[in-house]
């Protein structure tokens, strides 16, 4: 892993130092390192010549910029109103069996993260999940378990 | 008021050659493509329905030297899907699109800010960015367009807070006017419109402005992508003549026991069983972004409306007292009733507590959550209750 002023420092680079260089980099630093960390807001704010509170109060506005350490696959179930619907509930539920852990909580690996969210725009494929950026849809207690086997055995 | 029958319409998938047509708009003189636009009709197909030409036409009026022309692909209306689609089926049009607004307002820049949410699609997005961006040079022309992501916001769907977080702020509203024509992103005029309606200014210059307007009625002209979802067997995108009653749209996705269908999303209208008849999708009637749900009754409209709720409470930038507060209130309002812990009345102090939200609110969210609030609370007033 790199050193996080250095990764801030490349990212300004790619990004650039104005304020709307801001979020690309907020955005990249969560791909990197699965959240925010105070230390890596100082940088940012360093970096950028802003004030840290205010890095901190534009990372806290945005729900996908996590201030709270998250594990390596963030999984976000939609909650509204059609995955709702269509059995949301008994997904979530067949998730915290499988990874022993429940929503809101980090798997003590550090590797699963479990999360709800707001409608992701898949309301007629529903129940839909979002792990990291990838979507899947027309959830059922077996493929979700498919699924998660999968990222289990990935690294 | 007459309703047209539904049709099917198949306008926006339609392959398009990018090429030629962005030739043919640089060769067009930008007034004539602006008259064209204005002739049609077309209004914004977000859901506020502004007509398109009027804007780009403020866009093209101001002065300035540096103007900019965004997509918003903020998407995140509950129900609504069909940007997405269009993003991942024709971004081409969508680019094509922009460029046409960008020769009428007179823009060199572009933005797409494209929900996080979507961040999938990027890969395919970049490398159509990249052939798009040949084809400009090849063609001498100074316009390039940036894809800037959200990061889980629905607020940033509205066009100031889309503004404020381009510029890597939090994103909450500002006050109107100035309007972003006047004074948009970076205080510069700009001109931001949906992904969809982009796509039609395409297909009305291919087809001329007479052909949009044969469809749909007069005050809602054209066709629009629907996102259908809820209790229907043919849950989908599906672009239609607009103009229609809901009792069509609900012989054609219901499932034969449709109670009610949340038009618009959570922001929308619910309209129950008894007013599909005389209800017409469009502006004259409940306008929409796209969304459409279908609820049977087997659904409890409490649990519709909670989950509502909930989403706007979540959602709320927490800017203005209004809606940072409203949305709190009608939440544990309802719970207290469901409850028993306030007596049926209450729900009328709620209803005008939402339209005071609808007055009070500093932007399009807090000042709509009466509309679901209200159109469910009154039409479903046994449900809440018991």
């Amino acid at each position: 892993m790199i050193k996080e002023n250095e990764l801030v420092k490349e990212l300004a680079n790619k990004h650039g130092r104005r304020r709307d260089s801001l979020l690309p980099i907020l955005q990249d630093i969560v791909v990197e390192n699965n959240y925010l960390s105070d230390d890596v807001m100082v940088d940012v704010a360093r970096e950028l010549d802003i004030s840290a509170a205010d890095v901190y109060g534009t990372a806290t506005f945005y729900t996908f910029l996590e201030t709270t350490p998250r594990g390596k696959y963030v999984i976000r179930i939609c909650k509204t109103i059609s995955c709702s619907m269509k059995g949301k509930n008994q997904i979530l539920q067949t998730i915290e069996e499988m990874l022993k852990i429940k929503l809101g909580e980090t798997s003590a690996d550090r590797k699963f993260s479990l999360l709800e969210t707001n409608c992701i725009g898949w309301c007629h494929k529903a129940p839909a999940m979002l792990i990291n950026d990838t979507p899947y849809t027309e959830l059922t207690t077996t493929k979700v378990t498919e699924i998660l086997q999968m990222y289990i055995k990935k690294k | 008021m007459k309703n047209i029958p539904i049709k099917r319409v198949d306008l926006i998938f339609e392959e398009v050659t990018c090429r030629e047509m962005v030739q043919k708009v640089f060769k067009t003189d930008p007034d004539e493509i602006l008259q064209q636009i204005l002739d049609s009709g077309l209004k914004g197909r977000g859901g506020a329905g502004f007509p398109t030409g009027m804007k780009w036409k403020f866009a093209a009026d101001e002065p300035s030297n540096e103007k900019y022309i965004i997509c918003n692909a903020d998407e995140g209306e509950p129900g609504t899907f069909k940007d997405r689609q269009i993003l991942s089926d024709v971004p081409e049009k969508v680019f094509c699109g922009m460029a046409i607004a960008s020769r009428v307002i007179g823009a060199t820049m572009g933005y797409i800010y494209l929900r996080g949410e979507y961040k999938f699609l990027l890969p395919l997005l970049d490398e159509k960015l990249i052939i798009f961006h040949e084809l400009m040079k090849e063609m001498n022309q100074d316009f390039h367009i940036k894809i800037r992501l959200g990061s889980g916001a629905y607020i940033c769907g509205e066009e100031s807070a889309l503004f404020e977080s381009i510029e890597g702020k939090r994103g909450e509203p500002r006050n109107k006017p100035p309007y972003p024509t006047t004074s948009g992103l970076f205080g510069k005029p700009t001109c931001i419109n949906n992904v969809e309606t982009l796509v039609h200014t395409v297909m009305i210059l291919k087809y001329g402005p007479e052909h949009f307007r044969e469809l749909g009625t007069k005050d809602s002209r054209g066709s629009k992508v629907f996102s259908v979802s809820g209790d229907t067997p043919k849950a989908g995108i599906f672009e239609l003549e607009l103009g229609m009653s809901v009792s069509d749209f609900v012989d054609e996705f219901g499932d034969g026991d449709t109670k009610s269908v949340q038009v618009g999303g959570a922001s929308g209208f619910c309209v129950p069983r008894k007013k599909f008849e005389e209800t017409i999708i469009g502006f004259e009637g409940v306008p929409t972004g796209g969304s459409m749900k279908l609820f049977n009754s087997s659904r409890s409209m409490y649990n519709v409306l909670h989950n509502y709720l909930d989403f706007f409470t979540e959602e709320s930038c927490g800017q203005c007292t209004p809606c940072r507060v409203g949305c709190q209130q009608l939440l544990k309002g309802i719970e207290a009733v469901k409850k028993g812990e306030k007596n049926s009345r209450y729900l009328d102090e709620l209803v005008k507590l939402a339209s005071t939200m609808k007055i009070a609110s500093k932007c399009g969210l807090g000042q709509s959550v009466g509309n679901a609030f209200s159109s469910i609370v009154e039409n479903f007033r046994e449900e809440i209750i018991y």
